[in-house]
């Protein structure tokens, strides 16, 4: 392995890393500042309790997902820089925006509502949770912004051996980051949601605490409806635009080799790993036509085409993804979400009155909802990322030229075992401290008081 | 005004806030061992700093990108040239933002014990090795005609980095201890204060011999006329951290900073970092800069936008401004 590909695996490890805690931040943020509402509006004592339950989580959960993010800041200098050069003029601005409107605004405001329970009034305390909530909001626009640049180039002009900016406006309404902002945040609802479902099982299975935890599990099941309703329409959207974009990447989904008519798409194969010939699969006709064009007719280039088609445009070379893994991930991204949904469904169904189901393997399914999202999430970046390969930005540079000349092969091993074992230990450390305060349940607490001097601080490091 | 020359000082700005305000952040980290005696002390040490400290951080994460987006090639060159010593940064920030939120949540003395190693070690890597990058880039790196840094690791390690490292933490230290001192009431505030008094005269040498060895280098009068600000700003502190004005002594190492930070940046001007092997190879605030456009549209977003970040922030300092006693931390 050379320096270029040990850079490739720390990004995809790191990253994909980095939005385990993503996603739960996002929808968690919004779900606490939505319970903390109705604890102000209603004074009832169960929603501070679930307040000060689901924001402990989110803080154990926003710790990492903060200092991992502060290293993907530096990488793109440290194992990408010729990559920085060509497109900086362009990705850096997006980048810094992030930082200058979401970051200060998420870490602030957070801040103030760690440590401003008594400090602030009760509304003015309300509030800082909600800036934060869209300070995540606004961190995600800017930085998929910079993603769907590399995924679809606009606004944009071929400088001195640079890509440089001549519209800021065509960066930000790139219709790459209309689609891909809803699905990504109503993909971040559907984690959170089912974080609710899978920690609130757990309490109610032992029947601790059911005025906090059956709300949670019913508020955490519809979460995961409504939201992955939305991720099911906004990736369809999002297929056809892609299809248009990036038709290689739909192709390499459906390891579809030639072009093909009212094209069928298959649930699973089995037969070569891609695909190129198959034993047994379960196809459902016309749908990968209808996903790719709207229409179910409709003709969905192959691969083999446009690789043709490729070596015309930008001269000879390999313009086919790994079509495995797209074949697969994009399976898998889906196939997970559905599977949190059918839970989140049978939570609800299992769970109406005021039933307890007694079947052992409800529970451990309810329990265990959390991953299948994150495992949909880190699939779905994992299809995006490397269906777009060999471009870093798709039809202008390439993955093997955006390395860094001046970083060895020892250096970039180094950073790769060195972040890799720093991230495990806190991978358990971080498992271990929210299994711990999962199982703890929700406080018994005293409402704050108004401000009195002598008090201790009603929160404290 | 040109454009890319904004853009200098912006960056500028950027890292004097960042080392203005993570500096004590970094001090408080620093000096945890040594005034934090039993828990309930090391917890008063870091929750004077609880509410604020990563919103310091940002200030950096604003650095980085804004150098991104405003002068890629030194962004490009920078981080990719100083690969280990950022490793390092990352690794040691990593820690210790983890530190904060979960040394206070399962108990157990080796639990807690492990976090404040990191805390420390984790201000204390960063607080040397910002110097000893800076130090650098002043002085000047092995880059050829493509922009490439070239010089290896050890490169990095020469008697005038290590002394700008020895410089920032020198001062981040004494920053510290000063913001403690101003920020605590009871044993804590009187200890922090002969402390910030004995790591004055500490720093006054370290910091004059580093002043004055780039003014030797560098001979620019507005970085010696800067630096001169600097020293006596660190002057004012030794006094004033004697006679515990703790408000005024605070100002007075922040100013140190700044003027500090300042004096680097006009002596870098107009290169951003300058090479080693040939002068044709320096990146220049001209050869690493966007495009005009790219610079237009930042300035109107920084314009627009650093107003506000600096109302909120201030108002976060504003809202927790009272000193914190031992009694204040809960159980
Ligand atoms: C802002 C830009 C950006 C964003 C938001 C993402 N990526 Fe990306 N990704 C890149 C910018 C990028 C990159 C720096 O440009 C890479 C490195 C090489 C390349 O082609 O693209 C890349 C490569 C890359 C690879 C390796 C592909 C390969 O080498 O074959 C993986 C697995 C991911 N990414 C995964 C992700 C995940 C899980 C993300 C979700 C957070 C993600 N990326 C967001
Ligand atoms: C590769 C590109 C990325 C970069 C450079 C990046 C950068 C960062 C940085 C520097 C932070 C720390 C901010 C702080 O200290 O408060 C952060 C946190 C965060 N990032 Fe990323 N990020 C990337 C990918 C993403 C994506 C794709 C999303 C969302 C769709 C996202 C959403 C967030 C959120 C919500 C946080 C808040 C902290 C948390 O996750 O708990 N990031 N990111
Ligand atoms: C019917 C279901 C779904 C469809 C049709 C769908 C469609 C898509 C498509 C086409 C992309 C690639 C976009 C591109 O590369 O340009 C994508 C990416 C992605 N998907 Fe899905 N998806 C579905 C379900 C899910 C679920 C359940 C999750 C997670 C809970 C999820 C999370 C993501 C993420 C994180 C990405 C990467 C970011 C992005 O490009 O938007 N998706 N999806």
């Amino acid at each position: 392995m050379d320096a270029l590909d040990i850079s490739r695996w720390q990004f995809g490890i790191i990253t994909v890393y980095h939005y385990i805690f993503v996603p739960i931040t996002i929808g968690l943020s919004f779900l606490v500042a939505g319970i903390q509402t109705a604890w102000v509006r209603t004074g009832k004592e169960r929603y501070l309790r679930a307040t000060k339950f689901w924001g402990k989580l989110f803080l154990i959960n926003f710790a990492i997902g903060v200092v991992t993010g502060i290293v993907q800041e530096f990488q793109f200098g440290m194992n990408w820089s010729s990559y920085s050069r060509f497109v900086g003029d362009i990705f850096g601005a997006p980048l810094a925006i992030e930082g200058l409107l979401a970051f200060f605004l998420e870490s602030t405001f957070l801040g103030l509502w760690i440590f401003g329970w008594d400090k602030l009034p009760r509304r003015v305390h309300l509030a800082t949770i909600w800036i934060a909530a869209t300070g995540t909001l606004l961190s995600a626009y800017f930085i998929l912004a910079a993603n769907s640049w590399m995924q679809h180039p606009v606004g944009w002009t071929m400088g001195d051996g640079r890509a440089e900016l001549t519209s800021i406006w065509a960066v930000l309404t790139n219709s790459t980051t209309l689609v891909t902002f809803p699905h990504t945040i109503t993909a971040c609802f559907l984690t959170a949601g089912a974080l609710l479902i899978a920690v609130s099982a757990w309490h109610l299975k032992r029947g601790s605490q059911d005025d906090v935890f059956r709300p949670s599990l019913r508020l955490g099941a519809w979460v995961v409806l409504v939201a992955g309703l939305g991720v099911m329409i906004t990736g369809d959207v999002q297929a056809r635009v892609m299809t248009e974009q990036q038709p290689m990447k739909m192709a390499s989904a459906e390891a579809l080799y030639d072009n093909t008519s009212s094209a069928s798409f298959s649930l699973f194969t089995i037969g070569s790993l891609d695909g190129s010939e198959e034993l047994y699969s379960v196809r459902i006709p016309s749908l990968l036509s209808f996903m790719a064009t709207g229409d179910p007719s409709g003709e969905v280039e192959g691969i083999n085409d446009l690789q043709a088609e490729y070596v015309d445009r930008y001269g000879p070379g390999d313009y086919v993804p790994n079509v495995p893994v797209a074949y697969w991930s994009f399976r898998l991204m889906i196939g997970f979400g559905v599977l949190a949904m059918v839970i989140a469904a049978a939570a609800l169904w299992f769970t109406r009155g005021e039933r307890r189901p007694a079947s052992r393997w409800l529970w451990i399914a309810a329990g265990s909802t959390v991953a299948m999202p994150l495992l949909a999430n880190a699939f779905g970046w994992i299809f995006t990322e490397m269906g777009r390969q060999p471009w870093s930005v798709f039809g202008l540079f390439k993955t093997a030229d955006s390395g860094s000349p001046s970083v060895s092969t020892a250096e970039a091993a180094t950073s790769l075992i060195v972040l890799t074992l720093v991230y495990g230990v806190l991978a358990v450390v971080e498992f271990a401290l929210i299994i711990k305060y999962a199982k703890a349940g929700a406080p018994e607490i005293e409402p704050p008081a108004e401000h009195d001097a002598d008090k201790p601080l009603a929160f404290a490091y | 005004m040109e454009l890319t020359t904004v853009w200098f000082i912006l960056i500028g700005v950027l890292w004097a806030g960042y080392f203005l305000l993570e500096g004590f952040d970094f001090g408080v980290g620093i000096l945890l061992p040594v005034l934090g005696r039993d828990d309930r002390s090391r917890r008063l040490a870091i929750n004077t700093i609880g509410p604020v400290w990563d919103g310091n951080e940002v200030w950096l994460l604003v650095a980085g990108g804004a150098t991104f987006a405003a002068f890629p090639e030194w962004y490009a060159t920078l981080f990719s040239g100083f690969y280990l010593p950022l490793l390092l940064i990352l690794v040691a920030l990593i820690v210790r933002g983890v530190a904060f939120e979960y040394r206070h949540k399962r108990d157990g003395a080796r639990w807690k014990q492990g976090w404040d190693l990191c805390i420390f070690w984790g201000s204390l890597v960063p607080a040397i090795l910002w110097g000893v990058a800076f130090g650098n880039i002043l002085r000047g790196v092995p880059i050829d005609g493509r922009h490439e840094y070239v010089g290896g690791f050890v490169n990095l390690l020469n008697p005038y980095a290590l002394l700008g490292g020895l410089t920032t933490l020198a001062l981040f230290t004494l920053h510290g201890a000063v913001f403690l001192a101003l920020k605590t009431d009871g044993p804590m505030r009187a200890e922090a204060g002969r402390l910030a008094a004995r790591l004055a005269l500490v720093a006054v040498p370290i910091a004059a011999g580093f002043l004055l060895w780039t003014g030797l280098v560098n001979l620019d009068g507005w970085g010696i006329a800067l630096s001169v600000l600097a020293a006596a700003a660190l002057l004012g502190a030794v006094w004033l951290t004697r006679i515990r004005r703790e408000g005024w002594a605070f100002t007075a190492t922040g100013a140190t900073i700044l003027f500090a930070v300042a004096a680097l940046f006009i002596t870098l001007f107009p290169n951003v970092m300058p090479s080693s092997l040939d002068a044709a190879n320096n990146l220049t605030v001209l050869n690493a800069s966007s495009t005009p456009y790219t610079l237009k549209v930042m300035t109107w977003v920084a314009v627009a936008f650093t107003p506000i970040v600096l109302i909120y922030q201030g108002w976060t300092y504003w809202v927790f401004r009272k000193r914190l006693k031992l009694s204040d931390i809960p159980a």
